[in-house]
């Protein structure tokens, strides 16, 4: 039963969700409605969870000094003070997202804004490092992937068409990545999604049909 | 030594130093390179442009403070574009950590019309999480999925939010997205099943991904990255940061070429002596 179960419901809900694109009928499109609504109701909850989980694995491995533990212990107080404060401030604002002056927005504004814009503009440091380093064209393929990758990084920006504003409109770096976009990497970016959503089609129906059961405790 | 060798065992600090120069250098000192208008982007404003002055637009911002440099002048520009056509806006976001942001960037682009109001010409929805589900919510009733506002007033009290129901409200939807859930998401979940008019701006890195939508039709236009907001900028005539950020990612991109031609020369040269 522990099994049978969870496989039945998810047979049940999923046919009946894939009948709610073909079947206007409320019987059918109100109770797919209020299925889709308590969706939105599980994921918040998946914070909640997810929450609670981080908590659970940092603490553990405080109390077990693992390494880099000193980080883990930022990471949990920063955690706590971020709940504590939003808690307040929601209490204050009346559920609302707090204000201009709360003391959420300044955690907001001035660390977690701050921090994020840090931590990817650190990627244009790295890029520039990484090619120089490990950018090796050994063979042809690569040799092509380099080329269309010069051309694209290039023509994106003004500077490509400035380098090459002597030669014929269609030869200049703007054309050759527009035309890159267009064609090449257009036809192999559908045929990739053509793929993973036929991918995605038949995990649904091995999910739906009970002959996928990963979801279920990592039980194949 | 020769200069290979000494390339080779260049120290990465002075890549990074010399990338770090490459950007701040232009925002000091800018270079004012010529920006055209790539077809996508004409695409962007033409949508835009056709839109019926006073209708309502929804306007999803799906991003977080990690890519502000690409996302917020997209934001700044298309609201700015919306309500100076006199459109009324309803602005979701779908990501946690992008809804403070978002409702900054609006309120600061709403000072400039002085006779806009909120709740009246524009309207923050806030954030809520669910993803796909709740875009999917979103076409059963705007007040299903968001009962209340950004700053919890009941979004059925809100004057603009009276003649808003669902989907068929919009003649236009405007998707900013940094990654998932995002444009891809809209346009399986909205764009196809409830057939509305969609134009995005993606990051750079991401936007490969949706010219398969763009050539389809499926969007209307698509605005890929720093490049793409000011090409934005540039075609509403306006100089913002995206324009001005412009020449130092031009620089960027060439030190980034030279590294890789570099890189693969001193490999060869390397490879040729070691036989």
């Amino acid at each position: 039963m522990k099994r049978e179960l969870p496989l039945f419901l998810t047979a049940v809900i999923g046919i009946f969700m894939i009948l709610s694109f073909f079947v206007p009928h409320q019987w059918v499109s109100v109770p797919a409605d209020f299925l889709q609504t308590c969706a939105i109701i599980v994921v918040a909850f998946g914070y909640v969870l997810g929450g609670a989980n981080v908590l659970r694995v940092n603490l553990e491995a405080i109390s077990k000094r693992e390494p880099d533990w000193a980080f883990k212990l930022v990471l949990v107080g920063s955690l706590v003070v971020t709940f504590v404060v939003g808690i307040f401030d929601g209490i204050r604002s009346h559920g609302a997202f707090p204000g201009e002056n709360s003391p959420s927005k300044w955690i907001y504004d001035n660390m977690y804004s701050a921090m994020g814009a840090t931590m990817f503009a650190l990627l244009a440091f790295f890029i520039a490092s990484a090619a120089f380093r490990a950018f090796r064209i050994r063979t042809f393929e690569a040799g092509l992937l380099a080329v269309a990758a010069l051309i694209v990084m290039l023509g994106r920006v003004p500077v490509g068409d400035v380098m090459t504003s002597w030669l014929p409109e269609w030869m200049r770096l703007g054309s050759l990545q527009q035309w890159i976009m267009d064609f090449p990497q257009n036809a192999s970016k559908r045929a990739i999604l053509i793929g993973a959503a036929l991918g995605v089609m038949a995990t649904g129906l091995r999910v739906i049909l009970g002959i996928e059961r990963s979801y279920l405790s990592g039980e194949d | 030594m020769g200069f290979v060798d000494w390339v080779s065992r260049l120290d990465r600090r002075w890549i990074f130093l010399t990338m770090g120069l490459l950007v701040l250098g232009p925002l000091l000192h800018p270079l004012a390179l010529p920006i055209h208008v790539t077809p996508p982007v004409r695409g962007f404003v033409t949508a835009v442009d056709a839109v019926p002055k006073g209708s309502t637009v929804l306007m999803s911002c799906d991003y977080d403070p990690a890519s502000i440099p690409e996302m917020v002048p997209m934001t700044r520009t298309a609201f700015r574009h919306l309500m100076s056509r006199d459109c009324h806006v309803v602005v979701t976001c779908l990501w946690a950590g992008g809804a403070g942001l978002v409702d900054s960037i609006i309120t600061e682009v709403a000072r400039e019309f002085p006779g806009k109001t909120y709740g009246v010409d524009w309207v923050n929805l806030g954030y809520k999480a669910g993803n796909e589900a709740v875009m999917v919510v979103l076409g059963q009733g705007i007040s299903n999925a968001f009962p209340r506002d950004y700053w919890g007033h009941d979004v059925k009290s809100l004057p603009m939010m009276s003649s808003v129901r669902d989907y068929s409200s919009f003649p236009l939807l405007v998707n900013i997205s940094a990654g998932y859930p995002g444009t891809k998401e809209w346009v399986q979940q909205v764009q196809g099943r409830f057939h509305l008019k969609m134009v995005a701006g993606v990051t750079a890195v991401s936007a490969p991904e949706y010219y398969p939508y763009l050539q389809s039709g499926q969007l209307q236009g698509l605005l890929g990255g720093m490049a793409g907001a000011a090409e934005y900028e540039v075609a509403r005539g306006e100089k913002g940061s995206a324009t001005r950020g412009m020449d130092g990612q031009s620089l960027g991109h060439l030190f980034v070429a030279l590294c890789i031609i570099m890189g693969n020369v001193v490999a060869r040269v390397q490879k040729k002596k070691e036989r």
